[in-house]
C-alpha cells in the first residue's frame, strides 16, 4: 500500500530517528510512506495566532498537496502534526461560511473540499494492517522488555479527532504487545508532558516529566514508548533537569514506538538512529539480547 | 359505560413504588397483581443501609410493608415473573405473565433454607451487588427478609442443572419441593389498569473511562451494602481489594450525571443526599477516618435535607471540594484521585483507600421490554414520559396505564412513595367511578 506521508519539521531534524525507523518498519508491513514532494509547516506555530482563519491555511495547503498525489489520505507520524492537520480539516468541514473564505484565500490551489483524511501511523496499523500482521512480521520478539506507552495529549484530544479512547487508549499497547513486549499499564500515560513550557519554564516540565517517569518506573517500566517529538524532548532530554531537581531519580530511555518495531522486525539498528537519544537505550536493548 | 370493567390492577415492579401502590389499591378494596422479576419484592430500597434524612433502616421501615403485601388478601405477588404480552384497553387488558422456572415448587417450599445451607455452590449475589464479600448459593433467596420467602435455583451455576451432578438440595429438602425439570410457564390474567414501576439502575462505572476499573473504586449501591449493618461485612467498613478499613474515602458526585457532552445532561437528584449520608455513616463507623466529597453543587432542597447536609459538614467534618474529578487510578496501595478545588483554584490530589462514585441513575434496563410491550413513550434516556409534566404526573399517554417511581425520573423515596400513592389513587377512582356508574344505572 502506498500512502502520501507528511513529515513536518522536527522529523527532519531532531526526530530523524522517528522518521527513519517508521519508514523502514512500515515497509516491512507493506506500507510505502511516500513523502509529499512539497510541503510546508503543519501550522502548529500559526495556531498561536488569534485569528481562527489564517492559521488553517498552512495545514489545508498540506492536505491539498496530498490531493495532488491523487490520494484521499495523508499519514503523519508526529502527534502534533497529526493534531494540527486533522483539526484544520475538521474546522474546514464544519463551517460553510469559513470554508468559503478559506477557499478564497487558496484560489491558487486545486479545488479542495475537505476530502483528505489525516491518519496517524498507529491508526493505520490498527485499522488496515492488523495486530496479527504485525505479529507475523516479528523476527525478534521484545520478550521481557518492560515498556510503558505514553500518549500525551495530541493523539487523543479533542475527542472528536482522537485516534482512540481519550481517557483509556489501548492502540499503542496493542502494537507493543504484538511485538512481544511486556506492556506496563501506566495511569500517567495521558497526563501532560509540559509541552511548550519547556521553552521558558523548565521547572514545570521537569515536574511533569518526573511524575510521568517515576510512575512508569514504579509500575516496573524500563523504557517509555511514544509518538511525539515534543513529548520525547520533555521526557528524554529534560531528564537532565529532573535529575538536578529530584534526588534519587534514575534516568531511563525513551523511544519512539517505531524504533521498537524496527528492532522487533529484525531491521538493522542503524535505522533507529539511537545516537539521537539523550538517554542511550543501547545498553538496555543489549541486555535483553535485542541488539548486538 | 356499557362494557364490563375488570376492577383488578396489575403493577409491574415490586420496588417501594410498586409496594406502596399495591397497598393503597388493595386497602381501597380492589385486587392487585404485583409482578416482580427478581425472587423478592423490595427493589433497591432494601439494599440500602440507612436512609436519609432520618437515618432509619429500610429493614425497619420497608420490610413491614413488604410483609403486609405478602399477607394482604387483595394482593397476589407474582415474584420471579415477567410480562410477556399485553392486549386490550383500559378496563380490559389481557396480560400474559411468564413464570420463570424457579426449580422449586413454591407451594411446597416452606422457606426453611436447609437447601441453601447445604448447597456447595457459590455465585455472586445480585443483592450484594456482586461484591466479593457476599456471595450467595446456587439455590438461594436474595436476602433474609425476602417476600415471598421461597428459594430459586440459579440455573447458570447449579451443578445439577449444568453438569447433572450434586442434587444435594433435593435430598435435604424436608418437603420434597425441588423440581430440577421445571420449565417456564405462562399464565394469562385480566386486569383493568396497569401501573409501571420498574425503577432504576446505576449507569455502569466502566463508562467513565477516566476512572480506573479497580475493586476499590465502587458505586453507591456497592457502598450501601458495605455500610449495611446486616450486609455482607456485617456493617464493618472494609474495602473490596484486601478487606482493610479505609481511612481516607473519596465520594465523587455527578459521575455521569450533568455531563451532556459525554453522558447524561440530567441531575440524578439523590446523590448529593446519599453521598452526605454515606460519608456520615462512614464517620460513625470509622471515627478516625476522613471523608472527602467532590461536587458540582450541593442540592439539598427537600424537607430537612439542608439541615442534614449542615450536620454532615459541622459534626462529621466531611470535607467538601467543589470541582470535578479528572482521573482516578491505583498507585500501589492507594487510589489516587486528581481533582480541582474551584473555590481556591488549586489542583487537588487525594490518596484515598476507597473511592465511591455516585453513578447516574438510569431507567432499569430490565424494564425496557415492558415499555415496548405497552408502547409507552419515553424521553431520550428511557424514562417514561408522563402525559403532562405538571398536571398529569402519573398518567402515561395510554388510558389506564400509570407510572410511579424512578421509572419516570430519578427521585428519592419520599417522592417515590408520594407518586405511587398518586398512581394508586388514579386507579382507585377509575375502578370506583365505574362501580358507582354501574350502581346508578
Ligand atoms: C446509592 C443510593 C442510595 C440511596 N439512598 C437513599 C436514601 O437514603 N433515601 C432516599 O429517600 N432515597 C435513596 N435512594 C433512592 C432510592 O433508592 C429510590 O428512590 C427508590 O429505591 C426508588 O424505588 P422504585 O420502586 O422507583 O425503584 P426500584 O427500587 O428500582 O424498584 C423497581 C423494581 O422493579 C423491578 N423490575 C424491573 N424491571 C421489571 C420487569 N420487567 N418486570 C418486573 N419487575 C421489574 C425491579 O426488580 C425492582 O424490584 C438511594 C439511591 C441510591 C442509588
Ligand atoms: S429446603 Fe425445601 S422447603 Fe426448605 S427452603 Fe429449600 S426448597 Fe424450600
Ligand atoms: S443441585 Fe444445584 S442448587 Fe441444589 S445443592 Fe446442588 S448445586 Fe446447589
Amino acid at each position: 500500500m502506498k500512502i502520501p506521508y507528511y513529515p513536518g519539521c522536527t522529523l527532519k531534524t531532531k526526530a530523524k530517528d522517528f522518521e527513519d525507523s517508521a519508514i523502514a518498519a512500515a515497509r516491512v508491513l507493506g506500507i510505502e510512506m511516500e513523502e509529499l514532494p512539497r510541503w510546508n509547516c503543519c501550522g502548529t506555530v500559526y495556531s498561536l495566532s488569534s485569528d481562527d482563519l489564517i492559521h488553517q491555511l498552512a495545514p489545508i495547503r498540506n492536505l491539498i498537496r496530498a490531493k495532488e498525489q491523487e490520494s484521499d489520505r495523508l499519514v503523519t507520524l508526529c502527534s502534533m502534526c497529526y493534531n494540527t492537520l486533522k483539526r484544520a480539516n475538521e474546522f474546514f468541514l464544519a463551517d460553510e461560511e469559513k470554508r468559503e473564505r478559506i477557499k478564497r484565500y487558496l484560489d491558487d490551489e486545486i479545488p479542495y473540499e475537505g476530502d483528505v483524511r489525516v491518519v496517524q501511523l498507529l491508526e493505520l496499523l490498527r485499522d488496515e494492517v492488523s495486530m496479527d500482521a504485525i505479529k507475523e512480521a516479528v523476527k525478534k520478539p521484545l520478550t521481557g522488555l518492560k515498556v510503558a506507552p505514553y500518549y500525551g495529549c495530541m493523539l487523543l484530544r479533542p475527542a472528536s479527532i482522537g485516534i482512540d479512547d481519550v481517557e483509556r487508549p489501548t492502540v499503542m499497547e496493542d502494537v507493543l504487545r504484538a511485538l512481544g513486549a511486556d506492556v506496563i499499564d501506566d495511569p500517567y500515560k495521558t497526563e501532560c508532558c509540559g509541552a511548550y513550557q519547556t521553552v521558558s519554564q523548565k521547572d514545570v516540565v521537569a515536574t511533569c516529566a518526573h511524575s510521568i517517569l517515576t510512575s512508569a518506573q514504579g509500575n516496573g517500566a524500563e523504557v517509555i514508548a511514544l509518538s511525539c517529538p515534543l513529548c520525547d524532548f520533555n521526557l528524554d532530554n529534560r531528564q537532565k533537569e529532573v535529575q538536578e531537581r529530584f534526588n534519587g531519580f534514575h534516568p531511563m530511555p525513551v523511544l519512539y514506538f517505531t524504533q521498537l518495531m524496527a528492532i522487533a522486525f529484525g531491521l538493522d539498528p542503524s535505522v533507529c538512529r539511537f545516537e539521537l537519544s539523550y538517554n542511550d537505550p543501547v545498553p538496555l536493548l543489549k541486555s535483553k539480547g535485542l541488539i548486538e | 359505560m356499557s362494557r364490563e370493567m375488570e376492577t383488578k390492577a396489575l403493577i409491574v415492579g415490586g420496588g417501594v413504588a410498586g409496594i406502596q401502590a399495591a397497598l393503597d389499591i388493595a386497602d381501597g378494596g380492589y385486587q392487585v397483581i404485583l409482578v416482580e422479576r427478581t425472587p423478592s419484592i423490595g427493589g433497591h430500597m432494601v439494599q440500602l443501609s440507612e436512609v436519609f434524612p432520618t437515618l432509619d433502616c429500610p429493614q425497619c421501615i420497608l420490610t413491614p410493608k413488604m410483609v403486609m403485601c405478602g399477607q394482604h388478601p387483595n394482593i397476589d405477588i407474582k415474584a420471579y415473573c415477567e410480562i410477556e404480552s399485553v392486549t386490550g384497553e383500559v378496563g380490559n387488558f389481557t396480560v400474559k405473565i411468564r413464570h420463570k422456572a424457579t426449580y422449586v415448587d413454591w407451594d411446597a417450599c416452606t422457606g426453611c433454607g436447609q437447601c441453601e445451607q447445604k448447597c456447595p455452590t457459590k455465585a455472586p449475589s445480585e443483592f450484594n451487588r456482586e461484591l466479593a464479600f457476599g456471595p450467595r448459593k446456587a439455590i438461594y433467596s436474595p436476602f433474609a427478609q425476602a417476600v415471598p420467602n421461597k428459594r430459586v435455583i440459579d440455573a447458570d451455576h447449579c451443578l445439577k442443572l449444568t453438569k447433572d451432578k450434586c442434587g444435594v438440595c433435593a435430598k435435604v429438602c424436608p418437603t420434597q419441593a425441588i423440581r430440577y425439570d421445571m420449565e417456564d410457564w405462562i399464565e394469562e390474567v385480566k386486569v383493568g389498569a396497569i401501573i409501571v414501576a420498574t425503577g432504576y439502575e446505576l449507569y455502569k462505572k466502566e463508562n467513565l473511562t477516566e476512572y480506573a476499573s479497580d475493586p476499590d473504586v465502587i458505586d453507591g449501591l456497592e457502598f450501601e451494602r458495605i455500610l449495611c449493618p446486616s450486609g455482607p461485612t456485617a456493617g464493618v467498613i472494609k474495602r473490596p481489594s484486601d478487606g482493610k478499613e479505609p481511612l481516607d474515602i473519596v465520594f465523587v458526585q455527578c459521575a455521569g450525571s450533568r455531563d451532556p457532552d459525554k453522558h447524561f445532561p440530567y441531575c440524578s437528584r439523590v446523590c448529593c443526599m446519599y453521598c452526605c449520608k454515606m460519608a456520615m455513616l462512614y464517620k460513625h463507623a470509622v471515627p478516625d477516618g476522613q471523608a472527602y466529597i467532590f461536587y458540582i453543587d450541593v442540592r439539598t432542597d427537600g424537607k430537612m435535607y439542608e439541615e442534614f447536609y449542615q450536620r454532615g459538614v459541622e459534626e462529621d467534618r466531611i470535607v467538601y471540594l467543589r470541582g470535578k474529578v479528572s482521573k482516578i487510578f491505583r498507585q500501589g496501595e492507594k487510589i489516587v484521585v486528581f481533582g480541582m478545588d474551584t473555590l481556591t483554584g488549586k489542583r487537588v490530589e487525594v490518596e484515598a483507600d476507597l473511592v465511591v462514585l455516585a453513578m447516574a441513575m438510569i431507567p432499569n434496563p430490565a424494564g425496557e421490554k415492558v415499555k415496548k410491550i405497552l408502547n409507552l413513550k419515553t424521553d431520550e434516556f428511557g424514562f417514561i414520559t408522563e402525559s403532562h409534566a405538571k398536571l398529569h404526573p402519573v398518567e402515561t399517554g395510554i388510558d389506564g396505564i400509570f407510572v410511579a417511581g424512578t421509572a419516570q425520573a430519578p427521585k428519592d423515596i419520599p417522592e417515590t412513595v408520594a407518586q405511587a400513592g398518586g398512581a394508586a389513587s388514579k386507579v382507585l377512582s377509575l375502578f370506583s367511578g365505574y362501580e358507582r356508574n354501574k350502581a346508578c344505572a
